[in-house]
């Protein structure tokens, strides 16, 4: 069986979210992984794809296909879904895999599952999987039935884990082929197919996202106005993070949109998470809940997000966070 | 310009969300129904194109008769008229939906259609893009910036730190993130007109996709109550402690 799996660059790395999908589709039984890569054929990271399982690349060249066109890339994945003899075809739950994938279910005709955190073959054209609804917040069991299994993986369920584990623990999936094949892939592509193309530029604010960020300071009602998040952001920058806001900030204005966490702003993925000032909205927990350790600072000892924190300080944050600064300076 | 604008009925959820004893619904008991923020966005964003630029704004809906309380809730923000797309219950997948929206699209003609990026319930992220392969339609996702032109608008979003700009000729379908804009607040004029206002309603049918829901679940949640390291600034030390023992002072 052949997966076949689109994999998204940070400069030459695979993206997390990319690796967290080729974790999963080695997953999917005794298959060849098979990840398509749009990039120069010098940038692909081929060892880290071989560490993962994957057998083959195919690199569609800037020479072929510049820049992202999400419409063009879905068509190169059903040509190759189809050359390949493809049972499954999947992607990262990021803005683009969904994208990508969501247009691959058009061009095909067949159903796509978005944001999965678990997909087993079940005989024949059927799979079972387990998906996020309410992002997140609930989770859906369903059956797909499909020649090819659509389907993009949730970016905070799946952890990376390479196939080649450097000591103890079992590899969950078959052992690391001795090689990787590189295939430089040039297919031919109709107009109407690039008629939507990015134009990119680098984005006003810069510095690290939030969506990757290893440490995320979050400010949220308690905070109390526009002016008071400079201790937050000085705490993130002592920390290397960066701040996130809840959804009561970018709607009263004190805060960019681009700072929300939660339902309908980002899903962030850290290692840590301070909640400050943040009570803890269902819709909110829905964009923090991928966070390894969560750390409330909470004058409610009755606020809902203590239910999600792994621990907590009951305290006023304008008194908290000043102090935990002078203590961080001080070390 | 002739503008439609996909919204959806969904239980407004606060602080708990909870299943139906079947395990097939949202319990909706102890909870209003709303639109999701990004298509409140999306209306409003109709809205102010609409102020500039002339035309009117449609809002549609798929889904039962009780969803024509969002559609008049749109209609207060300043859309013309409503649609209603009545199911009989049952849970359009995103092939059916897109498909019936089509419909409508082409029964009426439309320059551009808007809807969120993704419905907050279901979170399917593809019927803009079905809609846009069946109407053969160029179509953009996600975006957060919008301007448009009599030929054709650019849209913006933006991915892992870089800025993307889509140019897409008209007519087209785009799908907005929360974030565009700041929705107004419905006016007494608004809502008395909403009130009085007339939905055209027609039944799409139904069919069965791929993709078939068994049960809906609450996550197994491994965490629990909180550890209080203690109150105000007199935790902060414990709290140093903490980082340094989670690896994140390094």
């Amino acid at each position: 069986m052949t997966v076949l799996c689109l994999v998204e660059l940070d400069d030459s790395d695979p993206a997390d979210a990319s690796l967290r999908a080729l974790t999963l589709a080695r997953t999917l039984g005794d298959t060849s992984v098979r990840s398509v890569v749009f990039a120069d054929s010098d940038r692909v990271p081929v060892s880290t794809l071989a560490d993962y399982g994957v057998t083959d690349v195919y690199v569609i060249e800037p020479g072929t296909l510049e820049g992202y066109a999400p419409q063009a890339w879905a068509r190169v994945l059903a040509g190759l879904a189809t050359e390949t003899g493809a049972t499954a075809a999947l992607a990262a739950g990021t803005d683009r895999g969904n994208e990508v994938l969501a247009h691959l279910g058009a061009i095909t005709g067949l159903p796509m599952a978005a944001n999965c955190t678990l997909v087993t073959p079940d005989g024949g054209r059927t799979h079972r999987l387990v998906r996020h609804r309410w992002a997140g917040l609930l989770l859906e069991d369903a059956v797909m039935e499909a020649p090819i299994a659509l389907f993009t993986v949730a970016t905070d369920a799946v952890a990376p884990v390479s196939a080649a584990l450097p000591s103890g623990g079992t590899p969950p999936g078959p052992p690391v082929p001795a090689a990787i094949q590189v295939h430089v892939h040039k297919p031919e592509l109709a107009e109407a197919d690039l008629v939507v193309r990015a134009v990119e530029s680098p984005a006003s604010a810069g510095g690290v996202s939030l969506a990757t960020a290893r440490v995320v300071v979050g400010g949220g009602r308690g905070v109390g106005g526009a002016d008071g998040f400079a201790p937050l952001e000085e705490l993130a920058d002592l920390l290397g993070g960066v701040v996130g806001v809840s959804r009561v900030v970018t709607s009263e204005g004190w805060r960019p949109h681009k700072q929300q966490v939660g339902q309908t702003g980002t899903k962030i993925t850290p290692e840590l998470y301070l909640a400050c000032g943040i009570s803890g909205a269902i819709q909110h927990i829905a964009g923090c809940a991928g966070a390894k350790h969560i750390i409330a600072i909470n004058t409610d000892p009755g606020a809902p997000i203590l239910a999600h924190a792994d621990y907590a300080i009951i305290g006023d944050l304008h008194q908290v966070i000043p102090a935990l600064v002078a203590a961080l300076r001080a070390r | 310009m002739e503008i439609l604008v996909c919204v959806k009925r969904v239980p407004t959820v606060g602080g708990k969300i909870a299943v139906t004893p079947d395990g097939q619904e949202v319990d909706t008991r102890m909870s209003g129904f709303s639109i999701s923020p990004h298509e409140e966005c999306a209306v409003e964003e109709a809205v102010q194109i609409t102020e500039q630029a002339g035309g009117t704004v449609s809002v549609l809906t798929l889904g039962p008769e009780a969803a024509i309380e969002q559609l008049r809730g749109a209609l207060a923000l300043g859309a013309g008229r409503a649609v209603l797309l009545e199911t009989d219950g049952r849970e359009f997948g995103p092939i059916a939906t897109a498909s019936a929206i089509a419909a409508e699209v082409r029964a009426h003609g439309y320059d551009l259609v808007l809807l969120g990026n993704e419905a907050a319930d279901t979170g399917d992220y593809q019927v803009g893009i079905r809609l846009a392969h069946e109407l053969g339609w160029p179509v953009a996702t996600g975006i957060k910036n919008l301007s448009v032109s009599s030929d054709g608008v650019v849209a913006r979003r933006e991915y892992r730190g870089v800025e993307e700009a889509y140019e897409l000729p008209l007519p087209a379908v785009v799908t907005v993130k929360e974030g565009i804009n700041l929705p107004r607040y419905p006016s007494l004029p608004g809502r008395l007109r909403a009130k009085r206002a007339a939905v055209e309603r027609s039944s799409p049918t139904w069919a069965a996709e791929g993709l078939r829901k068994e049960a809906l679940r609450v996550p197994a949640s491994g965490k629990h109550q909180a550890t209080v390291l203690g109150n105000g600034a007199d935790a902060v030390p414990e709290l140093v402690r903490v980082l340094d023992e989670l690896g994140v002072l390094s």
